[in-house]
């Protein structure tokens, strides 16, 4: 018997749609697994199931009633839970106070404590995790620990739907199995469990039913029994992979084991970062375009602000020609080393100056004493305005005001004034319009025929299939071997990133 | 009732700390019973302002307008009292005014979606500036009544009291708040909502009435403090209290405080308000001269705050 349906719901974001015509079932007692890649609209479903967002069409029934909760509070008290990727509680607070958090059990309007610790422990010995001591503050337990306070935060009530949004990208293995022994008891309860990871072995493990979201749309769904982790991948990838022509430049698929040494212009050696990435090793040669693969939260971004000096390294080397061992950004820029970062609205930019001050920040022209030039500034800026085709009024324009591919131009003209010769590159293209990418990915494989060396991550494997030489898939910090990107298709990559497992380098 | 926690833990083996070396350095009378009631009344302008103060904080606010509204609330004890009030009434008038200008910076704050810091700074000048207008710029004498006695020396036939009344309103109130911190809803709400403005929200908190309301309980509170400084002067004095809610942050911080939310306690603060105290009477008391006072209490704030950060590795 389906305890939640949701039918044919739809919702566009302006001109984006985010999801279409898209119906499924929970029963109770069973475990329901929604997958699908990132941008595929899973979190979109959930958020209208808590109340966060009505859908634009469609309509939800709970117990066959209609279910149409305006806010988070409503879905709640209506029995469905939902535990949120982002862990939402309040550090200062204790175990037992996060579990009473805005419903306070009162005796004359003061806290009723005996209540509160006898429900708290009955709450946690339910997931049969009373071990987790109800006074300690939350910011002293572990991401594990945090997320059992915040399942037993939302199943506290009289939830019969609980909703779970990645639980366990965060989680490592030994953590993550005893999270799924607790799912499964609440599951023989007789709870309803919506379950969204990217993780397919554990989607296979752990649930009974699932659903594949791509593009917004439902592409696939039926018992997981009868499935496995390759056939789920394809449904998730779906149709013929986007075909964008493979880069046929001069350089060499496979670095020539002959290259002189000086042609590595960027060596990592056994880099270890606290706690990502564990263990990356990569050379970077003139000329060339890595890749990295993986999905949010692999350490993608941890093991490049590492490289950089921006993120703690507990153990390994990084060389570039003039700098080795531990380095700072300082010394990387001056190394001739820049990173693009992925958040460009608070790291990567400076959104209140303007165009030009963004482009010259960290290489200033100056005169004799140290004085700025600004005419040199704004020479500058109109050379890579023009380069790059920045729509922008001028180059005193403040940056904010630009379109997030414009942004994104101005971040890249950066680096390029600086003249480094190794470019890290985050997420170079995320969420900017599709005539922005192609300028950038043209503006990459210029630099690289100028002979620069490229390292770009990106969660869009068909992007890093056209654009990099060769490609690695960092799995939960792990950073696998570059292979050619003529070896690989996507569909390999995306089970080596969710499965973690590599059949070996041909 | 627990032992205070670590974080208050260390303010109170601070004031230990300093109460001993300024009783061993300094002059017997250092030590006497009279200079430690002096100190307990020195110390509870500040401290029943920095009660309120507390509850900003905690909340992730600051509250820069506590001294305006002291001197804007000693002006409406006064400015009521001539008007025929009586001594009851103009007290409660002078906590309301302070209120009243607590409800300003909260409804600014929450509606206006502008920082804490801008509009408080913004009303530390208009509160300061209706209260001049209102006393025309000058001091406004008042007629006697035992407002005055509030936060005198206590005379030979009321010393059964030990402390003054204002003294005792002081432990009064602190105790009431702490309470109310640590053992009622609301005050959960207040830790949640400094500690995390977007869970609190998520748990069904009003974020913004709670805000606001405890703006409000911090303008009455340092309206409260107004009287107690009315007290003292005998006068309603538009110009006293400058810069005094600077004294009031740092009992906070000193206490435990944390200026991002969601940390400070009402015993901590009252600790951090007596260090002050207790530097000030000690450094006078030992002759010393008043900038060295301002350069050991500055000194004390910083060591207090970054021995915090330093904890918390």
């Amino acid at each position: 018997m389906s305890l939640l349906r949701v039918n044919g719901v739809g919702h566009d974001f302006g001109a984006t749609r985010a999801l279409h015509d898209v119906s499924l079932q929970l029963a109770a007692g069973s475990i329901h697994a929604l997958i699908g890649e990132n941008g595929a609209g899973k979190s979109t479903l959930v958020k209208t199931l808590s109340g966060a967002l009505r859908p634009d069409t469609g309509t939800l029934t709970l117990h066959d009633e209609p279910f149409a909760p305006a806010e988070p509070s409503q879905a709640r008290d209506a029995g469905v839970a939902t535990v949120y990727q982002e862990l939402s509680l309040a550090p200062h607070l204790t175990v037992a106070q996060s579990l009473f958090l805005g419903r306070e059990p009162t005796r004359f309007g003061w806290l009723d404590t005996t209540t509160i610790q006898t429900e708290a422990t009955t709450a946690l010995s339910r997931l049969q995790r009373t071990d987790i001591p109800l006074d300690a503050r939350i910011l002293n337990l572990s991401i594990a620990d945090r997320q059992i306070v915040e399942i037993a935060r939302a199943l506290h009530g009289q939830a019969s739907v609980l909703v779970l949004d990645e639980p366990t990208s965060s989680l490592t293995g030994e953590d993550a199995s005893r999270l799924f022994d607790v799912l499964r008891r609440m599951r023989d309860e007789g709870l309803a469990i919506l379950y969204i990871s990217h993780f397919l072995e554990a989607i296979v493990d752990l649930t009974d039913q699932y659903t594949v979201l791509r593009d917004g749309e439902v592409t696939g769904g039926g018992a997981t029994a009868e499935t496995n982790a390759t056939e789920l991948a394809t449904m998730m990838v779906g149709r013929p992979l986007l075909q964008r022509t493979k880069r046929t430049s001069t350089v060499r698929d496979t670095p020539d084991p002959a290259a002189p040494q000086d042609d590595i212009l960027l060596h990592v050696d056994h880099l270890h970062g606290s706690p990502l990435p564990i263990d990356a090793t990569i050379e970077l040669h003139r000329g060339e375009i890595l890749g990295i693969g993986g999905l949010v939260g692999s350490g993608r971004s941890e093991l490049v602000r590492a490289i950089f000096g921006l993120d703690p390294v507990t153990s390994g080397t990084v060389r570039i020609p003039d700098v080795s061992g531990p380095t700072t950004p300082t010394a990387c820029l001056d190394a001739g080393l820049g990173l693009l970062s992925e958040d460009r609205a608070t790291e990567g930019l400076a959104l209140n100056l303007s165009v030009a001050d963004n482009t010259v920040m960290s290489r200033w022209p100056t005169r004799r004493r140290g004085w700025l030039d600004l005419l040199g500034r704004d020479r500058a800026a109109e050379r890579w305005i023009d380069e790059l085709g920045i729509r922008t009024p001028s180059p005193e324009s403040t940056v904010g005001s630009l379109s997030g591919g414009n942004q994104q131009k101005v971040a890249l003209a950066r680096l390029l004034h600086h003249d480094v010769d190794v470019l890290l590159l985050d997420e170079p293209t995320r969420g900017i319009d599709i005539a922005s990418k192609e300028t950038i990915y043209a503006c990459i494989e210029g630099l690289a025929d100028q002979g620069k060396a490229i390292l770009v991550t990106s969660s869009h494997l068909p992007e890093l299939l056209s654009l990099c030489d060769r490609i690695a898939i960092m799995d939960r910090g792990q950073l696998g071997p570059f292979r050619p990107a003529a070896d690989r298709d996507e569909h390999e990559m995306i089970l080596e990133a969710t499965l973690g497992d590599r059949s070996p380098a041909p | 009732m627990k032992l205070p926690s670590r974080n208050v833990l260390a303010p109170l083996l601070g004031l230990l700390g300093v109460y001993a070396l300024f009783a061993l350095l300094g002059p017997d009378s250092f030590s006497s019973a009279r200079n430690l009631e002096t100190m307990a009344r020195q110390t509870t302008i500040v401290g029943i302002a920095a009660i309120g103060m507390t509850l900003v904080i905690i909340s992730g606010g600051i509250d820069l307008s506590a001294g305006s509204i002291i001197a804007l609330s000693t002006v409406v004890v006064a400015a009521t009292m001539n008007a025929g009030a009586s001594p009851l009434v103009s007290a409660i008038a002078g906590m309301g005014a302070g209120a009243a200008a607590g409800l300003l910076n909260g409804l600014i704050i929450t509606r206006l979606r502008v920082v804490p810091f801008i509009v408080t700074l913004g009303t530390l000048l208009i509160v300061r500036g209706l209260a001049k207008g209102i006393a025309d710029e000058q001091k406004i004498d008042a007629p006697l009544s035992w407002l005055i006695d509030l936060l005198a020396a206590l005379s030979p036939s009321m010393r059964w009291m030990i402390v003054p009344p204002g003294v005792w309103l002081l432990l009064l109130l602190a105790v009431g708040v702490a309470a109310m911190l640590r053992s009622t809803p609301v005050g959960r709400h207040i830790v949640a909502t400094g500690s995390s403005e977007a869970t609190a929200r998520l748990c069904g908190i009003r974020v913004e009435r709670l805000k606001t309301g405890v703006y409000v309980a911090s303008g009455a509170a340092a309206g409260v403090a107004g009287v107690m400084q009315f007290s003292r002067l005998t006068v309603g004095d538009p110009t006293v209290a400058v810069g005094l809610e600077l004294d009031v942050i740092a009992a906070v911080v000193i206490g435990g405080g944390s200026l991002s939310g969601g940390e400070g306690s009402i015993l901590g603060t009252l600790v951090g308000a007596l260090i002050m105290t207790v530097i000030r009477s000690g450094c006078s008391q030992m002759g010393l001269p008043n900038w060295v006072q301002e350069i050991v209490t500055g000194g004390i704030i910083v060591a207090a705050v970054a021995l915090d950060r330093w904890r918390h590795r």
